[in-house]
């Protein structure tokens, strides 16, 4: 690994994409054992810092810590306390002090994990931040791809839902064009970013011509509270026009995959037998989750910022 | 511990070697070559047989990547010399290294397969060059992990000295004396650890190495 910090896979070379994913890879052995608890990252503190609310990151990073043997501190706040620069910016210096070898941020504002680098000494690891990225949600989808189709280049993926809110749809695509893969994004055009082609993605409204030959499917969560009303008229007619089915699905590949970073809206972005079973791989995405951060976690903790790193701050 | 290079004398044992015998590139030599390797696997294996009682209990575990060949070459000599089949386990020991704290880099991970249970089992693990004994103490970590075994044995195809830990290696290849610098590896052609391999010492090679 180049950098010291995971704040995108924007920036991220293939080579670090697949180091990552090889790593995984064998972090995921572990998850088969009695004892699946290794001493490797042991007398290691690693904080959660959480500014908006997580339970099933929170607890995967959590839990990947834990196999590795680190001690792995909670701290979670509302953003509402924390929403001016300088008490965000304090927060990360207070945890600074206490000196933990690796800070896992999350935010519900594009690009305050970056800022948190700045000033901390640990790496920083974003675990999601606004419409920005989600680097080790794309990492686990990539890995959970590799794994079902043995390859990621030359495939074709199709990312379905809300892509201009999606820190995840921008993750993915970044991520999936990195490793060689064709993507294509497809949603209501309220949800489509304007220049979204500038990406390297082909952008569609229609499900039947962006699922047409697709390998992977990934159906996106749409925010029932927030969105219905505003991006499109209804939920009922976005499940009917962009949900995922059994029926939808007969116009991608005969062997695709169905992925969804959850918690799914059964009925909304996939149809209630889609969600539970194949081709749906929801679960392998969680399992691989904690895998793919164990290998995060063993990349970078405690990792010294490199000198000129250091000067550039 | 016994010191078994008194039945290879010389230090080119083999007179009837390949050319690589000599000086390959990069100022290494080759201090074992593919037919010493098979000699002293085959009198490995028949130590192991000498010393254990039970071999429906034995498994053999490789520590990645050089001991992978050779516990299934000592499997196959197994097989033929006392009719056993033996099972082949790989044990990567990289996750209980006590040297992560101190690297820049994290080295690796390898391959871990193991395919039987642990408990109850005599466990010899498979090494290719033995030293300074951390290895060897990580990959009885890693392997207590996954069980109880009744006992624990080592195989090292080359034993190099410099033993900072009190490890003891039960079945030596050969011993070689080096110096604390030099690198010493099992390698194949191309880089690969298939068909004919060799032992060779880059003197003063450890210096560029992080093994």
């Amino acid at each position: 690994m180049i950098a010291t910090d995971l704040i995108g896979i924007e920036s991220l070379e293939r080579g670090d994409i697949e180091l990552i994913l090889e790593t995984a890879e064998r972090m995921q052995e572990l998850g088969e054992r009695q004892v699946k608890k290794v001493p490797t990252l042991r007398g290691r503190t690693i904080v959660n810092l959480f500014f908006e609310p997580s339970t099933r990151t929170r607890t995967s990073f959590e839990i990947a810590g834990k196999r590795l043997s680190a001690d792995v501190i909670n701290f979670s706040t509302s953003s509402s306390s924390l929403s001016k620069r300088e008490s965000i910016l304090d927060t990360a210096r207070t945890l600074d002090a206490m000196q933990p070898d690796a800070v896992v941020v999350r935010h519900d504002v594009a690009g305050v994990p970056k800022r948190i680098a700045d000033v901390l000494a640990a790496p920083v690891i974003n675990a999601g931040d606004g419409a920005h990225e989600h680097p080790t949600q794309a990492l686990l989808d990539l890995l959970t791809v590799k794994q079902e189709k043995g390859r990621i280049d030359g495939l074709t993926v199709t990312i379905v839902g809300d892509i201009v809110h999606s820190r995840v749809a921008r993750s993915n695509i970044y991520g999936f064009l990195k490793m060689g893969a064709e993507v294509r994004v497809a949603g209501p055009p309220t949800m489509l970013p304007p220049a979204v082609e500038t990406l390297g993605v082909k952008a569609f409204t229609s499900m039947r011509e962006a699922l047409e030959g697709a390998d992977v499917v990934m159906a996106l969560r749409i925010q029932l509270e927030r969105e219905a009303g505003a991006l499109f008229p209804s939920i009922r007619e976005y499940a009917e026009t962009f949900g995922l089915s059994r029926a939808s699905l007969r116009f991608a590949k005969d062997d695709a995959i169905v992925m969804h970073p959850g918690p799914v809206n059964r009925g909304v972005e996939l149809s209630h037998d889609l969600a539970d079973h194949r081709p749906s791989v929801i679960l392998d995405q969680v399992r691989n989750g904690v895998a793919l951060r164990m290998a995060v976690l063993y990349l970078l903790a405690g990792r010294e910022r490199a000198a000129e790193e250091e000067e550039a701050r | 511990m016994r010191d078994v290079s008194d039945e290879h004398p010389q230090p080119r044992a083999t007179g009837d070697s390949t050319p690589a015998e000599s000086h390959p590139a990069n100022g290494a030599n080759v201090v074992l070559d593919d037919v010493g390797i098979r000699r002293a696997l085959t009198r490995i294996a028949h130590e192991i047989v000498e010393r254990n009682e039970d071999l429906s209990r034995l498994y053999l575990v490789a520590v990645p990547n050089g001991g992978v060949p050779l516990a299934r070459q000592l499997a196959e000599n197994l097989r033929s010399i006392a009719d056993e089949d033996v099972t082949i386990g790989i044990l990567d020991t990289t996750l209980y290294r006590d040297d992560l704290v101190t690297r820049a880099e994290r080295p690796r991970l390898r391959r871990t397969e193991m395919p039987s249970v642990v408990d109850e089992r005599v466990v010899i693990l498979v090494d290719d060059v033995a030293s300074t004994g951390r290895t060897i103490r990580a990959a009885m970590d890693a392997l207590m992990d996954f069980g109880r075994p009744r006992s624990v044995q080592v195989v090292a195809l080359v034993d190099r000295g410099h033993r900072e830990l009190p490890i003891r290696i039960d079945y030596v290849g050969k011993n070689i004396p080096t110096r604390e610098e030099d690198l010493v590896l099992l390698e194949g052609e191309d880089g690969h650890l298939e068909g004919p391999l060799r032992v060779v010492v880059q003197p003063g090679g450890r210096k560029e190495e992080t093994s």
